[in-house]
């Protein structure tokens, strides 16, 4: 008669709740989110150019670049907050079958994202458009056209660098070193795109800020004909590296 | 309910810090596990309950390997480093987490928190917590499931004196209670008053496995005084090998006093002294390990 999966999970569910720093980790969030986006549209109102391509939405959820650091932080403390206090050991004690440990782990983990990168990329979207209509420049609905697949696509994205940050934390296990790992890929390797040969740059069709983050635009990009199927690469990527922490964390010694 | 440590054997790289090691830790007494720093006493407690894996060898608790127990908690409970606690948690939280995984009510955390005195700070946030209370909380956790089993590893380390004797008192009450207690200590005065057998190891490999009784009961050398200057050479020629003590006296190992005894009063020597030298459990462990410490100091 075995533990259910479901107390695990709960379990992992008290432990994220109980430490202020999740809390202030996720205000953060929001924090800085929502204040890009009114100072981003603040500053798209003044140049508006007056004719198309004009994207409101996208422009409205570019704060997304900020906002997959700090909920990849969210993401990475959520298993290196254990071993960096040797708690990793207690929980194990606890729960010593650790493909179940990880999983709780990981369900709280995305959880957590998808429902703060929705609620995130929504209160931008409608913060965004709100300002714009403030200036008096044309702006979206969430009916129109797109629209709302992009919002719920950044708010997926999202979701998915968190699970990215927990696999990297379970698999490097310390916060700096994830971090570090993380803002590689999200930022360095975009910024340093040009000068990988081109058999990478293929990677880079599904790759965190570069393809990946098509989704987010209402007009379509002739480079990326179909934004969905370069953020389900992401997400299959995102799988490999989740194995991955699976397989050493099932291995290695505490 | 017992731990049954087979063969078990831990490598990393070249080093074997725990070496065919047997040895089984009954219910109802405190068995310490002792040996000097880096005798691989950590090293076999992670392997008993799953946190390293054995290179060889094994480990069940009441006839199953840890990782097997449906519902740990309730079986075994191990403190292995009272710094595994997250500092921004508060005591009670940090049970609560611990026994809804394993399923356990709520009341637990309530129970436990009464029995460890820490019901005044279980809303506290851990990273407040001294060391004691730290342990204590360790301990709470360990305590959670009511288990039949109990793991402690270097559980006085870094305390006061008070805290020292709560916790040696609390094993004590735990063993008395039908449990199996395993504590670790490289501080053989410390076990001599907490255990009632003792698995002593060295370098990884077992040194002894008695009852701590055993170990202090055996008469070690003889202090014996004599007038008579032919005296040591009739015990050399008995089989005892004498070296001479402090103050004309001879130290006699390989003979009882009652047989040394005899001998003086077959040969009409008369005796100004016969002293047995107890064996303290110190002592006992000097010699038993002597030959397994890693870094011995110079003798001046």
């Amino acid at each position: 008669m075995s533990v259910p999966f479901s107390r695990s999970v709960r379990a992992e569910w008290i432990k994220f709740r109980s430490l202020r720093s999740t809390w202030y980790t996720l205000a953060c969030l929001f924090a800085v989110g929502l204040g890009i986006t009114a100072l981003a549209m603040n500053a798209a109102a003044k140049d508006y150019p007056g004719e198309e391509p004009w994207d409101p939405t996208g422009r409205s959820l570019t704060s997304y670049i900020v906002a997959q650091l700090i909920i990849g932080v969210l993401g990475i403390l959520v298993v290196t907050g254990e071993h960096a206090t040797g708690l990793i050991g207690t929980s194990l004690i606890a729960t010593p079958r650790r493909n179940r440990l990880l999983a709780a782990k990981v369900v709280v983990a995305a959880a957590v994202a998808a429902v703060a990168g929705q609620v995130l990329m929504f209160a931008a979207f409608f913060l965004g458009q709100a300002v714009l209509a403030g200036q008096g420049v044309p702006h979206a609905a969430l009916g129109d056209p797109r629209v709302l697949s992009a919002v719920t696509g950044g708010g997926l994205y999202l979701a998915a660098i968190a699970l990215l940050a927990a696999g990297l934390g379970t698999i490097v296990r310390a916060t700096a070193g994830a971090l570090a790992t993380l803002v590689g890929i999200v930022f360095l390797v975009p910024a340093l795109a040009a000068l990988f040969p081109a058999w990478l740059q293929r990677l880079f069709f599904y790759w965190p800020t570069l393809g990946a983050s098509a989704v987010l635009k209402t007009v379509p990009d002739p480079d990326f004909p179909h934004p969905w199927l370069n953020l389900a690469g992401m997400g299959a990527g995102v799988v490999v590296v989740l194995a991955a922490a699976f397989a050493v964390f099932r291995r290695r010694d505490v | 309910m017992t731990i049954e440590v087979r063969g078990l054997t831990k490598r990393y790289g070249p080093d074997t810090v725990v070496d065919d090691l047997s040895f089984t830790v009954a219910p109802g007494q405190v068995t310490g596990f002792l040996g000097p720093n880096g005798a691989g006493k950590s090293t076999t407690m992670k392997m008993i309950v799953g946190l390293a894996a054995p290179t060889r060898g094994s480990v069940t608790i009441g006839g199953r390997r840890y990782r097997d127990l449906p519902v740990p908690l309730a079986e075994v409970g191990a403190l292995l480093d009272a710094g595994a606690v997250h500092g921004g948690r508060k005591a009670h939280d940090h049970l609560l987490a611990l026994a809804v995984s394993n399923g356990l009510p709520r009341r637990r955390v309530g129970d436990v928190l009464v029995r460890t005195g820490l019901d005044g700070v279980a809303g506290k946030r851990a990273g407040g917590f001294s060391l004691g209370m730290r342990q204590r909380l360790g301990i709470a956790a360990a305590l959670l499931g009511d288990p039949r089993v109990l793991i402690f590893d270097e559980p006085v380390n870094g305390l006061d004196p008070e805290g020292i004797r709560w916790i040696r008192d609390f094993m004590r009450s735990l063993a008395r209670e039908g449990r199996a207690v395993l504590v670790s200590s490289h501080l053989m005065s410390e076990m001599a008053q907490t255990a009632d057998h003792l698995v002593v190891i060295g370098r990884g490999k077992l040194v002894a496995d008695t009852a701590v009784s055993e170990l202090v009961r055996g008469e070690g050398a003889v202090l014996v005084r004599t007038p008579d200057p032919g005296f040591a050479q009739l015990l050399a020629t008995a089989g005892a090998t004498v070296r001479e003590g402090a103050e004309t006296s001879l130290v006699v190992s390989g003979m009882t006093s009652a047989e040394i005894g005899k001998l003086a009063a077959y040969h009409g020597v008369a005796l100004a002294e016969l002293t047995p030298q107890r064996v303290t459990l110190e002592d006992a462990f000097m010699e038993l390990t002597k030959d397994s410490v890693d870094y011995q100091g110079a003798a001046a």
